[in-house]
């Protein structure tokens, strides 16, 4: 009787492991098809002409991207010029002098803000800038991605400070050294690594961000003249180009996807390698 | 004995004003030296606490912001915004059901297919894996959180639906047909399709999280489980029980990111404001009708429409991610009390 309980129970665990190994080959599935399809579809349509010649119209073959990608690049710098300063000075802030009402707060809202979905960040860089400003510009994208760059590099910056041990805080202050330049020149220093890793994750996502700027940032065929003028976007130009009725033009969908994700591919590789020797080190 | 007690509180009376003087003067050459020291601490900190009060500005500024541009629609159309399903730019009448609904049915069939495998994925990471597969399997799991929402709208568009529309949906209405889910022509594009590409993309988030709490219980719940003659199995499920409220979190967090994710959505889901009880049906988002509809508004009262649906979707999110961080919070809280 007891045995056959036994048994029982026994399979029974078995049985519930072997459905968990399952639900992990299950997940690899898509995963594994999404790199396939978008290497196989990627790869073909990919050329020298890609990365150099600007967009041809419909029927014309031969035509790149490249606008799009010097867009996307331009679109994440501005991202980063607004994010930057406000996210690690913030961090700084909530590791070294956070520990009280103010610093919970701001901790909290950058949780908040680190959940707010990224097309509602589009729809009030779309009233605050583009309203005022009257039409669409590269700054009200850029204004959209900063916003969305914000809490992951505040909140990385301050986890990475909060694991700098405390002597070597208290060393640096028992010679003299006043807090200020504690925090830059000890603890900063010594948490540089993590500080990157925490901007480069923050730039991996922001490049992948479609939503925020189909109505910030816009689109354009052409070279952009200003910075105040719409500019072209990889992840809009994929958008656009994929749900078009044209062959080509969604070959080249594809191709922009291909190279989307070996940008963002190399980013978090780095990202993980950066980690990693800086863990050894300590 | 009490003139020598009332000799011994003069004695203390005057060392107690003796002392008071040296700490005023120790206070007051202290203050000195802070003030003169301390310039470029008090600068620095201001300027760090400064930044820090930018990110509570901006959050306020984005609710400011938004509540003050919907404003003309909150006006004309009051609560019946939320329950009225009519979404007709021509005639100025806007109501936002058939978002909302499209929002909420897509999301929890998302959480109906991920929370079982991530979950599986969790305990096979913190319970079965060898040391050499739990890093490389992490990664992965790491690496679909990585993946651009349009990458996956661009393979759930071309890849997935046609293979739901030649393969799955007329299989299944065929033989489940008389489930009002699965009946209805089978498009390919629809809630079926939504909600499994938010599947996809929602399940890093669970895993990883559920990954974590799990791991966070402690080694002796597990053993005295094992101690008492359980299964492997039996112990798993005390600690899944001992960090439910984490696990709980984490499927929140995963419902928040659902309910925001816009391109892939938007490119699976057809894009048709109506309520259908099918699965197989399009519908439509809060977040995909911004993205569709936002650059063509062209009178005030439609953009103010497509704003307030913003706002809704901003103070669902920020309601969903304050009990998932309420949750998470409490179980790393006490799991760190009981490590130390």
């Amino acid at each position: 009787m007891s045995d056959s309980r036994f048994w029982l129970r026994k399979y029974f665990s078995i049985a519930m492991f072997t459905l968990c190994g399952l639900s992990v080959v299950i997940a690899f599935i898509p995963l594994i098809l999404i790199f396939y399809r978008t290497i196989a579809f990627g790869a073909s349509a990919l050329d020298w002409n890609f990365f150099t010649k600007l967009p041809t119209p419909v029927g014309e073959t031969g035509g790149g991207l490249a606008n799009a990608i010097v867009g996307t690049l331009i679109l994440v710098g501005l991202g980063c010029c607004l994010s930057l300063p406000v996210g690690v000075m913030a961090g700084i802030y909530l590791s070294e002098y956070g520990q009280n009402w103010f610093g919970n707060t701001v901790r909290f809202l950058t949780d908040v803000l680190n959940g707010v979905p990224s097309i509602v960040t589009g729809v009030v860089a779309y009233t605050l800038v583009v309203l005022p400003m009257k039409h669409f510009s590269a700054y009200a994208g850029g204004v959209a991605l900063g916003i969305l760059m914000i809490p992951t590099i505040t909140r990385t910056t301050e986890e990475i400070l909060k694991t700098v041990p405390h002597t070597l805080r208290e060393a640096a202050l028992a010679l003299g050294i006043p807090q200020w330049k504690t925090s830059l020149q000890i603890v900063l220093r010594t948490a540089i690594g993590g500080v990157v890793t925490g901007i480069m994750l923050a730039i991996a996502r922001a490049a992948g961000e479609t939503a925020p700027l189909l109505f910030t940032a816009l689109n354009n065929r052409f070279w952009h003249t200003s910075l105040g003028q719409p500019i072209a976007s990889l992840t809009v130009f994929i958008y656009n180009y994929s749900v078009s009725p044209f062959e080509d033009w969604i070959a080249q969908a594809w191709a922009g996807a291909l190279v989307l994700m070996i940008l963002i591919l190399l980013l978090s590789i780095a990202v993980r390698f950066a980690t990693r020797s800086s863990l050894s080190e300590r | 004995m009490m003139r020598q007690w009332g000799a011994r509180t003069f004695d203390c009376r005057s060392f107690i004003i003796l002392m008071e003087s040296v700490q005023a003067l120790q206070e007051k050459l202290d203050l000195r030296q802070r003030t003169s020291i301390n310039t470029g601490d008090l600068l620095f900190k201001n300027l760090t606490r400064f930044f820090a009060a930018v990110i509570l500005v901006l959050v306020v500024l984005m609710a400011y912001e938004m509540v003050q541009s919907s404003g003309l629609s909150w006006k004309k159309f009051g609560w019946s915004f939320f329950i009225t399903s009519t979404w007709d730019p021509v005639q100025e009448q806007y109501g936002a059901l058939p978002f909302i609904y499209g929002t909420l049915v897509s999301s929890f069939l998302a959480l109906m297919i991920a929370v079982p495998l991530s979950l599986g994925i969790a305990v096979f990471l913190t319970e079965m894996a060898p040391r050499w597969l739990e890093q490389p399997v992490s990664f992965f799991v790491e690496l679909l959180a990585g993946i651009p929402s349009i990458v996956y709208g661009v393979w759930g568009f071309f890849v997935m639906v046609p293979w739901l529309r030649e393969n799955v949906e007329p299989f299944v209405s065929d033989k489940l047909g008389w489930i009002p889910l699965f009946r209805g022509t089978p498009y390919g594009v629809g809630m079926l399709a939504a909600g499994m590409i938010l599947s996809i993309m929602v399940l890093p988030i669970i895993a990883s999280i559920s990954r974590d709490v799990i791991r966070a219980v402690p080694r002796a719940q597990r053993e005295a489980a094992l101690a008492l003659g359980s299964t492997r199995w039996q112990s798993t499920r005390i600690a899944l029980a001992y960090s439910r409220s984490g696990i709980i979190g984490a499927i929140i967090l995963g419902l928040g990111r659902a309910i925001g994710e816009t391109m892939a959505v938007t490119m699976v889901i057809g894009n048709r404001p109506t309520i259908s009880a099918s699965l197989f049906e399009p519908g439509y988002t809060m977040a995909s009708v911004l993205a569709n509809e936002f650059t063509e508004a062209t009178s005030d009262m439609y953009i103010s429409a497509l704003i307030e649906i913003a706002l809704t979707l901003f103070i669902i999110t920020i309601i969903v991610n304050s009990c998932a961080r309420l949750l998470v919070w409490s179980v790393t809280r006490n799991s760190g009390a009981a490590r130390s």
